[in-house]
């Protein structure tokens, strides 16, 4: 199952040449508003007849402007979850889930995956930002699509409303087996979400690649921006502490995290942001930092501010952060040098914690 | 009714036929000729605006004219419409289509504005659940502008009720057979003992006006809310 997209489309003072390829799981389209990111989405749903260029999708040529391909919305098999639900103001969110589907035999399935289950008899515009959104989720789930393209799907919802959603887009990368094409600006949606990366800017793909590999690039870090930059870490629930910490078994050690819900052996991933993780030559004593990591540091990437991206190994994992220059002059920092990464349990944010 | 005398009656009866009639052929060619304005990119889109807006704007008895030279037996498209045993000249089928015309440009413009409030991306949404136009069309668009086709279609009922001048124009004032509400009453007011008459058929004339007014307005107000959830 896979996507392949390459198109060249000029649209005002935006003009789009596109290339990428989306295996299975979340490929997300990252980088800032007008950047051309919903056009390409648009493109692959049939919303946006591109200039040329071809879109095939496993196997089947969705457009070609060569051949003059351009199989019609409808024909594409491909659902499309948009910023507003646009869900259907005189249908019942039970008619609203069914619209596409060819049977209700999926119905409860769908319901139970994004807990729509108390809101079937409601009325669209009775539900919530975050309620609706789930039901047009599970509409185009029910459409039994191809590919699943969502632009910016929790931009209109409050934080805690996006918080509400999250787990059930990770259930859905993880459970549903279909591919997803996610459009988004923010770097903690991508860092839960994604499998793979397409970085956009002004209409072209600056890198595409694994998530994790891409979030661990210094060289990438000023564009998921200097203060939201941070690897990925994979690991797994240790431990559930009575203090309220939740103990993660990494590659390199273990982490203690703000609590986070899960039995022992869930998968988690979190991302820990450059800007909180501090290095030191010795392993550091009677600090009141509970997370102390043995690493090596791979690669230095120096910009044009103060501040130094420093990426380091601990154990299989690949972490970043970000230190001053002068610091990194003072412990004589270069590849290879053994260090020790220092975190603060507290800075890792609750949203930065997703399943694995 | 027995306080309607016969030939009083049989001019309330054919009229509301007439209005019946004009309304329910003039809906499907005036939800497409919306369709067509509000949303059509074609040549001549403004030659047919203002084509279907000329019975607005031209006297009835214009349009009556119009109608006579074009449907009368002796005309062309009269006579290749009676081989086919369509008569429209001096029969009520012709005051019904007098109406209908008139009522026509008061129609489109309902459900034209209508049509122009559904917002297109609702039906986008549709088409990336695998419906096809049509579907589109009969699921989205057509539920979300019934409100707008239903006063569409009172204003067009309420018109040819009243329709006077093209009617009495293209198909006389024959009793029986075309003689509506409006005609009745103009024939009456000639007739020095017809007054009581031409009251008694204005009395049920306004009562029929505003139950039409009421009804639509309930009708109106229930559609709208089962269409906005």
């Amino acid at each position: 199952m896979s996507l392949s997209v390459a198109i060249r489309h000029r649209l005002g003072a935006l003009s789009l040449d596109v290339a990428f390829e989306a295996p299975d799981g979340v490929t997300a389209l990252f980088g800032r508003s007008g950047a051309g990111k919903t056009s390409v989405v648009n493109a692959v749903a049939g919303l946006l007849r591109t200039d040329g260029g071809r879109i095939v999708l496993n196997g089947r040529v969705l457009r070609d402007g060569g051949a003059g391909t351009d199989v019609p919305i409808h024909m594409r098999n491909v659902g499309y979850v948009f910023q507003d639900a646009r869900l259907f103001p005189h249908l019942t969110v039970r008619l609203n889930l069914l619209y596409g589907a060819a049977s209700d035999r999926h119905l409860g399935r769908i319901c139970d995956l994004l807990g729509l289950g108390d809101l079937l008899s409601r009325r669209p515009r009775s539900l919530s930002g975050g309620e609706a959104q789930r039901v047009a989720i599970g509409r185009a789930l029910l459409s039994e699509p191809e590919l699943l393209v969502m632009d910016e799907p929790l931009a209109a919802l409050d934080v805690a409303r996006k918080e509400e959603i999250l787990p059930y887009l990770e259930r859905l990368r993880d459970e549903a087996g279909l591919p997803i094409l996610y459009v988004s600006h923010s770097v903690e949606e991508v860092a839960r979400l994604a499998t793979t990366l397409v970085l956009m800017e002004d209409g072209r793909v600056v890198r595409a690649g694994p998530a994790a590999a891409l979030f661990a690039d210094p060289a990438l870090a000023p564009i998921f921006g200097p203060r939201t930059a941070g690897a990925l870490f994979s690991g797994r629930i240790a431990a559930q502490h009575e203090d309220g910490l939740t103990e993660v078994a990494v590659s390199g050690g273990s982490l203690f995290l703000p609590e986070t819900l899960g039995a022992p052996g869930d998968p988690l991933r979190v991302r820990i942001e450059a800007q909180d993780i501090m290095l030191a030559l010795t392993r550091p004593e009677r600090v009141s930092a509970l997370n102390i990591l043995p690493a090596e540091v791979t690669h230095l990437h120096t910009g044009q501010g103060p501040g130094v991206m420093v990426q380091l190994r601990a154990g299989d994992d690949l972490l970043l952060a970000r230190i001053t220059r002068r610091s990194a002059e003072a412990l004589a920092l270069a590849p290879g040098t053994a260090c020790f990464a220092v975190l603060k349990s507290v800075a890792v944010a609750r949203g930065a914690v997703g399943r694995g | 009714m027995g306080w309607l005398g016969a030939e009083e009656w049989a001019a309330v009866a054919l009229s509301l036929k007439v209005a019946v009639w004009a309304t329910i052929l003039s809906l499907p060619p005036g939800i497409a000729v919306a369709l067509a304005l509000a949303r059509g990119r074609f040549w001549g889109r403004g030659a047919l605006n203002v084509i279907v807006h000329l019975p607005l704007v031209m006297p009835p008895v214009v349009v009556g004219y119009l109608l006579l030279l074009t449907f009368s037996p002796v005309a062309p498209v009269g006579q290749a419409l009676a081989s086919l045993g369509i008569v429209f000249a001096f029969r009520w089928t012709g005051a019904a289509l007098a109406a209908a015309v008139m009522g026509f440009p008061l129609m489109v413009r309902a459900i034209r504005l209508a049509i122009e409030a559904v917002d297109p991306r609702l039906e986008q949404a549709a088409a990336t659940l695998g419906a096809s136009r049509l579907r589109v069309f009969a699921t989205v668009t057509l539920p979300l502008i019934l409100p707008g086709v239903l006063a569409g279609a009172v204003l067009a009922f309420a018109k040819a009720m009243g329709e006077f001048g093209a009617t009495i124009t293209f198909v006389s004032n024959i009793p029986g057979e075309t003689r509506t509400m409006p005609s009745a009453i103009y024939a009456f007011l000639q007739q020095p003992s017809g007054d009581g008459a031409a009251v008694r058929l204005v009395l049920v004339s306004i009562g029929v006006a505003t139950a039409a007014l009421i009804a639509s307005e309930a009708l109106a107000r229930s559609m709208a809310r089962r269409v906005s959830g």
